[in-house]
Formats: C-alpha cells, sequence, structure tokens
C-alpha cells in the first residue's frame, strides 16, 4: 500500500489533470492546461518511484530514457501527420495497458493468487482486451492515415464480416468469464494467453473495414479505448489516479466520437459496422452532368470583386499541404478589404479539430476560423465560397438526395453562396466515392489541380500587376 | 470490498470528464486528443509498478517496455499539444497570448 504522502501526491495530480482539461476550454488559457499535465504526470510519477516496493531502477531510468528519445522526435511530426502520430500514441498507450495487465495476471498467479479475486479478473481481463484491441486497431488506423503499402486503404469487405467479428468477441468475453473465477485453474493461464491473441485479432478486424472518411470518428473510439484501459488498470491496482486520469480520458474520446457521428448523422454502430466506403451504386444520369471549369486567372478577377468569401477546407487542403498557400491568399484578399472567414465542418480531414491546426500552423488567426453551425445562416450572402479540397463535406445530395449514403449529414451550406470555386485534384469522386451535386451546380466552376499550386495562381494572379 | 469506493471514483471522474470536455472550444479538439492521450500516459504508474518490483527479470522487462511506451506518449503528447496551442493565436497578439 502506498505511503500517504504518496497518496497525497496523487490526489493532488488527479486535481491536476481536471485543471488542465479545464484549461483547454479556451485557446487563452490552454497551455497552461499542457503544464498542469505535464506536472500532475511528473508528480504521479515521483512518488510512484519513491514507493518502497520499487527496488529495481536500472529498467525503468533505461526505459524513461529511450521513451524520451523517441517521443521529442514524435512531438515535431508535420502537422498533416498529426492524425497518424495520434493513432499511433493510441496504441502506445495500449501497448502499455496490456503489457502491464499481462504482467500483472502472470506474476500474481505465481506469487499472490489470492489478490486475484473474480472483480479484478475480469477488470484486468477488461484490461488486456482493450489494451491489445487498441494496440493492433490503432496500428492499422495509423497505416492507413499514412498510407503505408501492406496495410489497405480501402474499406476490407468479406461475408459474414460482423457475424465472424461477434463470433470472435463473444468466444472472447466467454473465455473471460470462464477464467474470472477460476483464475488459478492448470487451463487458466492458457485461457488467458488466447484471449490476448483475439483480442490483438480482433483489434486488427475492427478497422480494416473502416474508410477514410470515418477516420476522426474511429480514432476518437480509439482514444476512448486506451483512456478506459487504463481505468481497468487502475481497478486492478486500486489506484483513483489512474481511474481518474483513465475515466477523463475516455470521456473526452465518447463526447469528439459522439460529436463527429453527429455531424456526419451516423451512429456509432454504423460507423463500426457500417463499412460506409465501399457502398457506392452508380446511379442516376450522372454522364449527363457537365460542369464548367474555370482557370485561376478568371476567378482571381471574381475573387477580387467580392466582398465577403469563404474558404471550406478539406483534407485536400492537408494532403497539398497548401496551408500556407491558403495563408497568401488570405492576405492578399484582406489586403483588399475583403471579408474572409474559413468554414470547417466537424469532420473536415482525418480527425477532430485537424483543419483548425493545419490553418493555425499557417498563422490564420483562430477567430476567423467559424464552425458549421455559425456561419451555414450567412452563406447566402457570401459572395464566392472557395472549396479547398473538401468534398463530402459541401456535398447538397446530403440535404437532398434520400438514396445518397451521406443522407442527412449536415453540411456547410457552399452552394448557397452567389458562386462557388471548388478546388480539385482530380475528376474522380472523393475519399467516400460519392457524386457531389455542388460541382454541377450552374454557379460553381471547377479549378483542377494540385490545391497547392492553384492557390499559388491565384495569389499571382492577385499579388500581379495589372490586377489593381 | 473497496472495490465499491474505486467504482464510485469512476463515476464521479466520468461525469466531471464529460462536463469538462463538452465545454471545451471546438477548435482545440486535436490538441485536446492528444493532451488526454498524454494524460491517460499514466499507465506508466502501473508500468513503474511492474518494472521496480521484485518479480521475476521477464515480468520487469514486460513492465519496461510499458514504462517506455508510457514515456513516449507522455513526452510526444505534451509537447505536440503545446507546439499546436502555441500557433493559435488572435491578429494582433504574438504566439501563444492569445486573445
Amino acid at each position: 500500500m502506498m505511503s500517504g504522502v504518496g497518496q497525497f501526491g496523487y490526489l493532488v495530480a488527479s486535481a491536476l489533470f481536471i485543471f488542465a482539461l479545464h484549461w483547454m476550454n479556451a485557446p487563452r488559457t490552454a497551455r497552461r492546461g499542457v503544464y498542469a499535465g505535464a506536472a500532475g504526470t511528473t508528480l504521479a510519477v515521483l512518488v510512484t518511484w519513491a514507493d518502497p516496493s520499487v527496488i529495481h531502477h536500472l529498467w525503468i531510468i533505461g526505459a524513461l530514457i529511450v521513451g524520451f528519445i523517441v517521443g521529442v522526435p514524435l512531438s515535431r511530426v508535420p502537422l498533416t501527420a498529426v492524425p497518424q502520430r495520434t493513432a499511433l500514441s493510441h496504441a502506445f498507450g495500449g501497448a502499455a495497458a496490456g503489457l502491464v495487465g499481462t504482467a500483472e495476471y502472470y506474476l500474481r498467479l505465481v506469487e499472490q493468487p489470492s489478490f486475484l479475486t473474480p472483480f479484478r479478473m475480469v477488470a484486468l481481463v477488461a484490461e488486456i482486451i482493450l489494451g491489445y484491441l487498441t494496440l493492433t486497431g490503432s496500428l492499422m488506423a495509423a497505416g492507413k492515415l499514412q498510407e503505408v503499402k501492406w496495410v489497405p486503404q480501402r474499406p476490407v469487405i468479406y461475408p459474414f464480416q460482423n457475424v465472424i467479428n461477434f463470433f470472435l468477441f463473444g468466444i472472447a468475453i466467454v473465455l473471460a468469464g470462464a477464467i474470472a473465477w477460476n483464475p488459478t485453474t492448470p487451463w487458466a493461464p492458457v485461457v488467458f494467453a488466447v484471449i490476448i491473441v483475439l483480442a490483438l485479432l480482433f483489434g486488427v478486424l475492427l478497422i480494416i473495414p473502416i474508410g477514410g472518411a470515418d477516420m476522426p470518428t474511429v480514432i476518437a473510439i480509439l482514444n476512448s479505448y486506451a483512456g478506459l484501459s487504463a481505468v481497468a488498470m487502475g481497478f486492478v491496482l486500486d489506484n483513483k489516479l489512474l481511474i481518474t486520469a483513465g475515466a477523463l480520458d475516455g470521456s473526452s474520446g465518447l463526447i469528439l466520437a459522439i460529436i463527429m457521428c453527429k455531424a456526419m448523422n451516423r451512429s456509432f454502430t454504423n460507423v463500426l459496422f457500417g463499412a460506409f466506403g465501399q457502398v457506392q451504386q452508380a446511379k442516376g444520369p450522372t454522364e449527363e452532368r457537365v460542369y464548367k471549369s474555370e482557370t485561376p486567372e478568371g476567378a482571381a478577377q471574381v475573387l477580387e470583386q467580392a466582398n465577403s468569401v469563404v474558404i471550406i477546407p478539406g483534407y485536400g487542403m492537408a494532403v497539398a499541404q497548401a496551408q500556407h498557400k491558403v495563408r497568401e491568399l488570405y492576405d492578399q484578399l484582406k489586403k483588399r478589404g475583403i471579408s474572409v472567414k474559413f468554414a470547417i465542418h466537424p469532420v473536415a480531414g482525418r480527425m477532430p479539430g485537424h483543419m483548425n491546426v493545419l490553418l493555425a500552423e499557417a498563422d490564420i488567426p483562430y477567430t476567423d476560423l467559424v464552425e458549421m453551425d455559425e456561419i451555414n445562416p450567412d452563406m447566402p450572402q457570401v459572395d464566392v465560397a472557395l472549396v479547398v479540397g473538401a468534398n463530402d463535406v459541401v456535398n447538397p445530395a446530403a440535404r437532398t438526395d434520400k438514396t445518397s449514403p451521406i443522407y442527412g449529414m449536415p453540411i456547410i451550406d457552399a452552394d448557397k453562396a452567389r458562386s462557388v470555386f471548388a478546388i480539385k485534384r482530380s475528376k474522380n469522386p472523393g475519399f467516400a466515392g460519392i457524386d457531389n451535386a455542388l460541382y454541377f451546380s450552374d454557379r460553381t466552376w471547377m479549378l483542377f489541380g494540385d490545391a497547392k499550386n492553384v492557390i499559388g495562381e491565384l495569389v499571382k494572379q492577385l499579388a500581379g500587376p495589372g490586377m489593381h | 470490498m473497496d472495490y465499491w469506493t474505486t467504482l464510485y471514483v469512476f463515476m464521479l471522474a466520468t461525469f466531471i470528464g464529460l462536463g469538462v470536455i463538452r465545454r471545451v472550444s471546438r477548435l482545440l479538439h486535436t490538441p485536446l486528443m492528444s493532451l488526454t492521450n498524454a494524460i491517460s500516459a499514466i499507465a506508466v504508474v502501473g508500468a513503474i509498478l511492474i518494472a521496480g518490483g521484485d518479480g521475476p527479470l521477464r515480468f520487469r522487462i514486460l513492465g519496461a517496455i510499458a514504462v517506455f511506451a508510457s514515456m513516449t506518449n507522455i513526452v510526444s503528447g505534451f509537447l505536440i499539444t503545446d507546439r499546436m496551442l502555441r500557433m493559435f493565436k488572435t491578429d494582433k497578439s504574438g504566439p501563444g497570448t492569445g486573445a
């Protein structure tokens, strides 16, 4: 049992964690939150290390140093790679919980079987299932986001997929129940190992049917699992700090996942078991429709005449690394006294808040980043909506076409602006594989090309002589 | 059994979490995720107890790997959160000072 000083340290650390999240409610105080969190973690590590039961120090020191060496470069990744870094860190979190749970079980089995009460065993099994599932699931997600060669990008679907998944999960639960009340029978260690394998497998199977557009939700759910595995570890060790910190992380992931689901008008189960990206049928008279394309020169002239411009960024902006060029365009337009706002859809990009971070990196004041619900009422008064690599989040089919897979999803009303320019890399449909009616509207002009090049051209036109 | 206390702590912490997170600015959802990730790396506590305990070496190695994984999350999580938050600024102010 921990000393009083140790327990007091944990109590203070718990309070610091709550303050850390509280200060995240505004950009002005948010950095204070980081310091509070770091202070809480440092305090907790120190009082744990000072515990008399910790007698070997070399491995700890070595692991902390290696962790530090690996952690620093991971914090310096380009911001476009933040989704995969986040997925990777969920994998690390899951691995830590899984490994501690594994060691805890096999260690106590030999040294202190009385420790393994049914309550602790249920918590232990929950810890390792959540931990290992998060490990492989997050690695798969990171692989998809990083577009690693051997990880399939498109959703992988096979017959009876959900049946197989539920069956495997069911087996894991039954096995868990069996050893929770018989943790020391001769076959229990084997069963424990089987559960680990099932959890690892389940993590992979859970992620392979998921497409890129659903990544924000999936990352949020994995975030929640990583937190819950820490909670389970807290139950095993009777450690209230772990429970508190894990519950904060778990509820954060849950809320983010709910926000993402609402922003797509879909349910949890639909995201996890729906295999979204695959359900695209060629339908309707698509070959009849034509779009108008425009040159950067023409678009620059229209932009120059506008009073208000709304830029709608999407994942395409991240892929093209176009945020700095967007900033130059923003400057050019601002210089002319044109009002420029950014319309941010909650699921634009590959993780919650992805667009905000990219635009903040490009020094765009966050006061000009406007949420979907706030900007939509103003869209009919907007002169030019400029869509930069966004697709599904501006697709009017979500409002009108009941047969569309994205029907009912709230969108940014780009189509209501007086004119629309849409920058698109190619003429193919977007990640969800759905045709976008916005592109065929009589108010829309397409600017085909890499977002960075197209915006660069626009900036050149606006900055060049003869445009003043 | 004392596990009722831990279940109470879990319930109350979840309600606090839901209440606090709900008010987090939507601008900051990406840094929020990296921050909560760093915070939940508090699993390092359990890992230290295993790695530094008196168990057989193979378990201490498992613990040390877990310490490594958690430490990576702690360091990269807090650093990248701070790096992202420094970028959020209003029109006139300098880095990080905000509105």
